[in-house]
């Protein structure tokens, strides 16, 4: 058996304790210890995107993180995104994930759980992107099946929904996801 | 299919109240949480994590496996290898010349030969080093002009011909030769298309568990749950009966999970060996080497004209390099030839197309199997024909369309075809008259055209049943249940079974629960290739639920004592035209039916009509409907660094009805995306050893969000009568033209044709600097 190591891992703001062999990738330890199997392995390797998670709510490949060193930090994946959205007062999911499906950015779904939180990372720290700018920070996530129009105007309804949401809400981080641990 | 032609393409009354609509996807939602559970998303208790050990050489002799170190290893609870699964098999059942693991011969490095079932996948991967194998190393053949000619070494020997011929077509309707005096204009060129791979970001995984009961089930990333279940039943050598296969939510596939794959049989017999669940989930290396996509072609065209444009002949001539195994190559070798014969009408057409075997991973069925390399040849080579004799690329095309209820020359029956709206969309779409011919030099648009089938007659093995089965069962909640055999790999086949029902239903679409794609379930379905799934699930649906709104409208015109045509189904409620007080939610109306007819339950079917030219192969491309597309691309050339920018590609497709225009234009905006890539970015290419150049996704170049030209889809609906309310396929034609239509725009930015996919740098500069000099 490979040495095993004892993480304690921040996750969807839960504070979890799980052991895992220590070679282990964060998106291993979240796939098949966590059961947080809704961050894809499309490569192994960085060069996809579908594992993509946030960490303190900026966009990382799980697959290439190790573990060890995020214990602290706030990591955030797809299954955390709509209970987020909730805890801040909202109803069903976080707009963005609704703005995926009612557009039809959403075919055979794998890599869309990492396309979602890199778009929602984007609306976060700029919530009224441009096109290019939407095309830029989706760049890492490689999409086979939809040729990313839909994807594009996903994005463009999640900030246009965000915005009209702020106008009346109380500016609270609906994501949770730069929230402290 | 008695139900079938109770309103024809037309809405059940009125208006349609969900087709047409941008409805949401059954499925959507919980693929956008997380909620969806894929292959590689299944742990069971006692899993064992199975991997593959793979030949290192092309071609060579197996002479002995050693794996009692493997064995030994502690962890490990099964090592594999190819003498316990001796059963061949194949999707096509004239050609089965595969095994699970090899029992004689490796033919490309990749082939499978043994593997392990440990508890962890490091315990199996360290197990693998410690397999010895010998191995005899054979010369290998990795050009497919040395398999044409060379009849040693053979990559299948004690087949009944000794040579590495796979499938050899030869079809000619007319008199091609008789031609060439008489046309105004010949083109004769070569081209030729590389090979390519469909890449889904899901790579293959496989789970089998023998259960308690004797019963085997097997959870597989495939498109194809029946022919899975057929094949796993021969090479287990097991009773049908006693295996369940079920396809998980799927991450893609486009055709690369529509054969059966080693990995299925290898988690199922360990499963069997080691009475533990067993679960193989393959790297994305491994998966460039699985391959089965887009065939290397080398193609020979000529085409005769005569002044007006008018098409009197085209002659092909076809080398298909279909690397190591004949997967669906039977099928190939005729969709290279037989699918060309529309939207143009020729009247005489000849094909000579040639499979052969090679050493290098197998080739198989990509997103527009067989038909988008002749497409890429001829579109060229028509764009040809119409430079020499100076006429409009858009108007020679519309010379020559085909019709609509006509027959091609290779005898297939088409229906309707709006081949000439396409056009018309895309001309008006791009600015084509303002633009085209008068942008600056390095800048240029062209167009092409295409068509493809919605299912084909031939059922991959003979028999008569229905090609497509649904049940219906009606709940006493008011919830239908819809057990489909339909494969959703992406494409939506699920949300487009439940707008189907629910709006023969009168229903809302949340109301319909689709169960797919697992065989202990579900009625049989083929599978999700050859863009069937749409025309012939949808019409099993349509029968289905017309038996079931048959039931319900009788059973409560009975109570209501008014005539049936009085009674309607509409948004969840069932109530009379004539009296506005009787009403009943559909949940109430279940219950009338039920003590009417009892426990209320229907099945439907779909089966094609008989179709095909009369001829041997007359069957395979025959379709009962032919989608059309047209493109034009915009592109910029960099004549210093040779380097193509597609721009912008605008496309229309003929889709008969869209069922829901949101997922259509998914279908059509993702082909696009995916031929464009074909043409500038991605290229399976082995090395002289047969080694892939680059199995990874930094080094083959699928495109990111930035290399994606603009698309803008168009969709024009033909409305066919055969289709589910007047719909045919879209997931597929939409690629064909792109690839043409790019390298055609080309030419028109810097004169220049291009016949050699892919379009690097080097040839464009090559291209360029030749043009210079004829000049």
């Amino acid at each position: 058996m490979p040495p095993m190591r004892v993480l304690r891992l921040h996750v969807n703001g839960d504070e979890l304790e799980l052991a895992a062999p220590e070679h282990w990738s964060l998106l291993e330890v979240l796939r098949y210890r966590a059961g947080l199997t809704g961050s894809k392995q499309g490569c192994d390797k960085g060069d996809c995107g579908a594992c993509t998670v946030l960490i303190d709510g900026e966009p990382q490949l799980a697959c290439l993180l190790v573990p060890a060193t995020l214990e602290g930090r706030a990591i955030t994946t797809i299954e955390g995104l709509a209970p987020a959205h909730r805890r801040a007062g909202g109803e069903g999911v976080d707009p963005v994930q609704d703005a995926f499906d009612q557009c039809g950015a959403l075919q055979c779904g794998f890599c869309q759980p990492g396309m979602i939180l890199s778009a929602k990372a984007l609306l976060t720290r700029n919530p009224q992107p441009s096109h290019r700018q939407i095309q830029d920070a989706l760049a890492g996530n490689l999409c086979r099946c939809t040729g990313y129009t839909q994807i594009y105007q996903a994005v463009e309804r999640a900030a246009e929904e965000l915005a009209a949401a702020a106008t009346g809400a109380t500016g609270t981080d609906a994501a949770g996801t730069g929230e402290q641990v | 299919m008695a139900a079938r032609d109770l309103h024809g393409p037309d809405a059940p009354w009125g208006d349609f109240q969900v087709v047409g609509k941008r409805n949401r996807k059954v499925d959507a939602m919980a693929k956008a949480t997380g909620e969806a559970v894929y292959t590689d998303d299944i742990q069971l208790p006692g899993m064992l994590h199975a991997k593959m050990l793979r030949s290192p050489h092309a071609h060579a002799r197996v002479l002995s496996i050693d794996t009692s170190k493997a064995e030994a290893l502690p962890g490990v609870h099964g090592v594999l290898v190819g003498a316990e699964l001796p059963v061949k098999y194949g999707v096509i059942p004239w050609t089965q010349d595969e095994n699970a693991l090899a029992t004689d011969k490796v033919r490309f490095i990749g082939d499978e030969v043994a593997a392990v079932a440990a508890i962890d996948e490091d315990t199996a991967l360290e197990a693998l080093e410690l397999i010895d194998v010998e191995y005899e190393v054979l010369d290998a053949i990795l050009d497919p002009q040395d398999a044409l000619t060379r009849t040693e070494p053979q990559v299948h020997e004690g087949r009944k011909r000794q040579d590495n011929i796979s499938k050899h077509v030869l079809l000619e309707f007319g008199d091609v030769d008789a031609q060439v005096d008489s046309a105004d204009v010949v083109i004769e060129e070569d081209y030729s298309f590389h090979g390519n791979t469909h890449t889904p970001i899901e790579p293959h995984c496989a789970v089998a568990q023998a259960g308690a009961d004797g019963r085997l089930t097997l959870w597989s990333a495939t498109q194809i749950t029946h022919y899975v279940h057929r094949a796993l039943a021969r090479v287990l050598e097991m009773e049908p009966e006693r295996i369940r296969v079920i396809q998980p939510c799927l991450g893609g596939a486009f055709g690369g999970k529509s054969d059966p794959f080693s990995l299925e049989f290898v988690v199922a017999k360990l499963a069997l060996k080691t009475g533990r669940p067993v679960k193989m989930l393959w790297t994305r290396e491994e998966v460039f080497y699985a391959h089965r996509g887009r065939h290397p072609m080398r193609l020979h065209y000529r085409t005769t004209a005569k002044a007006d444009g008018t098409v009197t002949g085209v002659d092909a001539r076809i080398l298909i390099d279909g690397g190591s195994y004949s997967s669906f190559g039977l099928v190939t070798t005729y969709y290279s030839g037989q699918l060309l014969a529309g939207p143009y009408a020729f009247p005489n057409y000849r094909f000579d197309s040639t499979r052969v075997f090679t050493n290098k991973p197998p080739c198989g069925p990509k997103r527009g199997h067989g038909s988008v390399q002749p497409r890429f040849a001829f579109e060229v080579q028509l764009d040809e024909v119409a430079a020499r004799l100076g006429i409009d690329p858009i108007e020679i095309r519309r010379r020559n369309f085909v019709g609509e209820h006509t027959e091609t020359v290779n005898g297939q029956r088409i229906t309707s075809n709006g081949f000439q709206q396409c056009l018309d969309a895309v001309e008006a779409a791009s600015g084509w008259q303002e633009r085209r011919g008068k942008l600056p030099r390095g800048r240029g648009l062209g167009v092409a055209g295409s068509m493809y089938i919605s299912g084909t007659n031939y059922p991959v093995y003979p028999n008569h049943m229905p090609q497509a089965g649904v049940q219906l069962k009606a709940d006493r909640s008011g919830l239908v249940t819809l057990f489909t055999g339909g494969n959703d790999i992406g494409q939506g086949s699920n949300s487009m079974a439940a707008y189907l029902v629910a709006e023969e239903l009168g229903m809302d679409v949340a109301n319909i629960k689709v169960v797919a794609a697992d065989t202990d379930l579900c009625p049989v379905d083929l599978g999700a290739y050859s863009s069937r799934v749409t025309f012939m699930v949808g019409n099993a649906c349509i029968d289905a639920a017309r038996k079931l709104r048959a039931q319900v409208v009788t059973a409560v015109a009975k109570r209501w004592e008014v005539e049936e045509r009085d009674v309607r189904m509409m948004q969840g409620r069932v109530f009379s035209l004539s009296d506005p007080d009787k009403t009943l939610p559909t949940r109430e109306a279940f219950w009338i039916a039920e003590e009417e007819y009892d426990t209320l339950g229907v099945t439907g079917s779909y089966n094609t009509p008989h179709l095909g030219g009369k001829y041997r192969g007359g069957t395979i491309g025959a379709s009962p409907a032919y989608s059309f597309t047209s493109h034009v691309a915009e592109v910029e050339v960099d004549e210093e660094t040779g380097r193509i920018t597609v721009q912008k590609v605008w496309v229309a497709h003929d889709c008969g009805r869209a069922l829901n225009p949101m997922i259509v234009s998914g279908q059509i905006e993702g082909s696009t995306y995916m031929g464009a890539a074909e043409v500038v970015l991605e290229e399976q290419e082995m090395n002289r050893f047969g080694l892939h150049r680059g199995p990874s996704l930094l080094d083959y170049r699928i495109p990111t969000s930035l290399d994606t030209p603009a698309i803008e889809a168009h969709i024009v609906e033909s409305i066919d009568p055969e289709g589910p309310f007047g719909a045919k396929e879209a997931g597929e034609g939409p690629l064909h033209s792109t690839i043409p239509a790019i390298a055609n725009a080309v030419y028109d930015a810097v004169g220049i044709r291009l016949r050699h996919l892919p379009f690097t740098p080097g040839k464009v500069l090559a291209a360029l600097a030749a043009e210079a000099k004829s000049c």
